[in-house]
């Protein structure tokens, strides 16, 4: 082995070393996103759209005798209980404690409901009425033989599995390594600096590039040690599952790493202080995981906020990954966002370097 | 052969001359402090030296080789100590020590030896955060000694320690250069140039005043002994009477006489029984430094 490698690998080793019993650093980068990917992942995901609570007073033939398929839809958009007393459900609909009650009068199927949630109202409305047409079509086609001339069937444009956890996953990712990156590079660069290390070794044998080479070889791993565990967690424990180019996300995740270093290293060459490199680091990437849709989509927000965020390297990175991890798009998807990403990196790690200095004074 | 060879360096920043055209020579095997307060020139002095700055003007070589620019032919030949939280983070003395090692090429089974030699081997496993501030400086030293240099710079490595680890570090140091190590060290304390140093510079103001061996400097000063006895010991006029005695006066601490030739003086006294609590303080390297700068020692 010959002595770079041999000071490359010693290196690399005493930072990832540095890194793993720094207990602060380990929680930013690993602890912190993972309560984020649990909230948003794990909490949120049930609260789709809350049931109808609806209450059967009676028999109601048209709800008993469902054919199957169509009970497990009802099931979907309604929640059951049954009652005989109709002025009690009555009373219980216009308190609010159910959103509709229903009988059956002969074959009239009959629905009471409040208007104070008109929107539940009109689901409610038209799903019972849906399934009203849709009973009497099927008893229609039985008794004459004959199929209704028009069908309907809604089709996802993404994948069925597309869930709170597909969309957070990749963004909570992007925030995460953007974290760990920047935090790590503007703690190094500054501590080294404050402790006269950088001198120390710009005194030994050593080449720049190999000190540099190995500062980065730490932060890709952990930017990759980020990515396992959020994927085995996000599958292990919330059902996550990626698409087909998911491997794109690899490249685009190691270029965006870069990026946010540059980033680090940039707010590390303005700060004085190793605590004030990382505050600005923070400064940096907290609102722009905000605007880059870490912890929210941005397709509803407002058209200027979208526009603004193209010029957040971290909204092309967690676009990339989005693109690549659960939208189902090819491996080409990612190639913009990586140029731009490449294209961040060398515009920043340049400013950094003009404003570099060796010691603090 | 020098081991250094330093030619009319200069540094200035804005107005202030740190460095002023100082021309210095250290001998193969040679332990040489540069003595001076703080604000003297004597790191920025000692990181041109070392070639982690570059010079305004002037020239300086180690082992024949220039310092400037990094010249990576050399750098393995030396070793430096900045200050002694020059550290990786959170890595333990031994760990720190390895690393520092693998920088150079050196085994770490090499390494390991340079514990027991610094006294740190039962702080192997002690994170470098957790050692003492005289721990700390020895790992240091340690860390930079590790490759076998055949020079060594220490930057102050006794500053902020308290008066015992001073000299638990001495006992360390003066055995730097017994297998022909050159080593140059930067202090502000005198009695620490007294001791260790084979040769000392003494700077103020980016300059270097004088350089010489200790008791040379101390000779060349001839300042006058100074001979305590306690109160009452002997009488002003009686004193003054001694030949040889420029001057006698009393202070609290006694009578103290003031001479060019204290062997006769003690003699004479010797042969009177009046030699009562006697203390005789010879010149001393602050004595040098007042008469060379003319004011206060500031340390």
């Amino acid at each position: 082995m010959s002595s770079s490698r041999t000071a490359f690998a010693a290196m690399s080793v005493a930072i990832f070393k540095g890194f793993l019993r720094d207990k602060g650093a380990v929680f930013f980068a690993l602890v912190f996103p993972l309560m984020f990917l649990v909230l948003f992942g794990g909490i949120f995901s049930d609260q789709d759209q809350s049931k109808v609570e609806l209450i059967q007073v009676g028999e109601v033939a048209l709800v008993d005798d469902l054919p199957a398929g169509a009970d497990e839809a009802f099931a979907e958009t309604f929640d059951v209980t049954t009652s005989d007393d109709l002025a009690a459900a009555l009373e219980q609909v216009r308190k609010g404690d159910a959103d509709v009650a229903i009988e059956q009068r002969g074959d009239e199927l009959i629905a009471h409901y409040t208007q104070t949630e008109q929107v539940k109202a009109a689901i409610t409305q038209g799903t019972l009425r849906a399934f009203v047409d849709a009973t009497n079509v099927a008893q229609l086609a039985a008794q004459t033989g004959e199929q209704p001339p028009y069908s309907f069937e809604a089709v996802s444009v993404e994948d069925d599995s597309l869930t709170a956890i597909q969309l957070v996953t990749p963004g909570l990712l992007g925030w995460a390594v953007a974290m760990s990156a920047s935090f790590g590079a503007a703690a190094t660069l500054q501590g080294w600096r404050q402790s006269k290390l950088l001198r120390r070794l710009q005194l030994s044998p050593v080449s720049t590039s190999t000190l540099v080479g190995a500062r980065i070889a730490v932060t890709i791993a952990v930017a990759l040690i980020q990515m396992a565990i959020f994927l085995g967690l996000g599958a292990a424990a919330f059902g996550l599952t990626l698409t087909g180019a998911w491997w794109m996300a690899i490249p685009t995740l190691v270029v965006g790493t870069l990026c946010f270093m540059a980033i680090g290293l940039l707010a590390g060459a303005i700060a004085k202080t190793t605590e004030g490199a990382v505050n600005m680091a923070n400064f940096f990437v907290l609102p722009m995981a905000f605007l880059s849709g870490s912890f929210f989509p941005l397709d509803a927000a407002p058209a200027w906020l979208r526009a603004l965020s193209n010029v957040l390297p971290l909204k092309h990175l967690n676009q990339g990954m989005l693109d690549v991890m659960v939208r189902g798009e090819g491996p080409s998807a990612a190639l913009l966002p990586i140029v731009v990403l490449a294209g961040f990196a060398i515009v920043v790690t340049a400013v950094a370097a003009r404003l570099f200095r060796w010691d603090t004074a | 052969m020098s081991a250094i060879q330093v030619v009319d360096l200069t540094k200035t920043y804005g107005d202030l001359r740190a460095v002023d055209a100082v021309s210095l020579e250290v001998a193969e095997g040679e332990f040489v402090g540069i003595l001076g307060p703080n604000g003297a020139g004597k790191t920025t002095l000692l990181e041109m030296v070392e070639g982690l700055r570059k010079p305004d003007g002037g020239t300086a070589t180690v082992l024949g080789l220039p310092v400037w620019p990094r010249n990576a032919e050399l750098l393995p030949r030396i070793g430096v100590q900045l200050q002694a939280s020059a550290f990786f983070e959170r890595l333990t003395a031994r760990e720190q020590l390895h690393t520092f090692a693998a920088l150079y090429a050196v085994p770490s089974a090499e390494a390991d030896s340079w514990l027991e030699r610094v006294g740190l081997s039962d702080k192997a496993d002690t994170r470098v955060e957790d050692l003492s501030g005289g721990q700390a400086q020895r790992l240091s030293i340690a860390c930079a000694l590790v490759h076998d240099p055949e020079v060594v710079f220490l930057d102050e490595p006794t500053a902020a320690l308290d008066p015992q680890a001073r000299r638990n570090l001495w006992d360390l140091l003066s055995g730097l250069n017994h297998s022909g190590r050159t080593v140059v060290l930067t202090t502000h304390y005198m009695d620490e140039a007294e001791v260790l140093c084979d040769r000392v510079a003494i700077m103020d103001a980016g300059r270097i005043l004088q350089v010489d061996s200790p008791a040379a400097l101390i000779r060349r000063l001839d300042a006058p002994a100074r001979i305590t006895v306690a109160p009452g010991a002997v009488g002003l006029e009686e004193a003054r009477a001694i030949a040889a005695v420029d001057d006698a006066r009393e202070s609290v601490d006694g009578v103290v006489l003031t001479t060019r030739d204290p062997a006769h003086v003690v003699a004479r006294l010797a042969e009177r029984d009046q030699l009562d609590g006697v203390r005789v303080h010879t010149g001393t390297l602050e004595d040098v430094f007042l008469d060379l700068t003319g004011r206060e020692y500031r340390a």
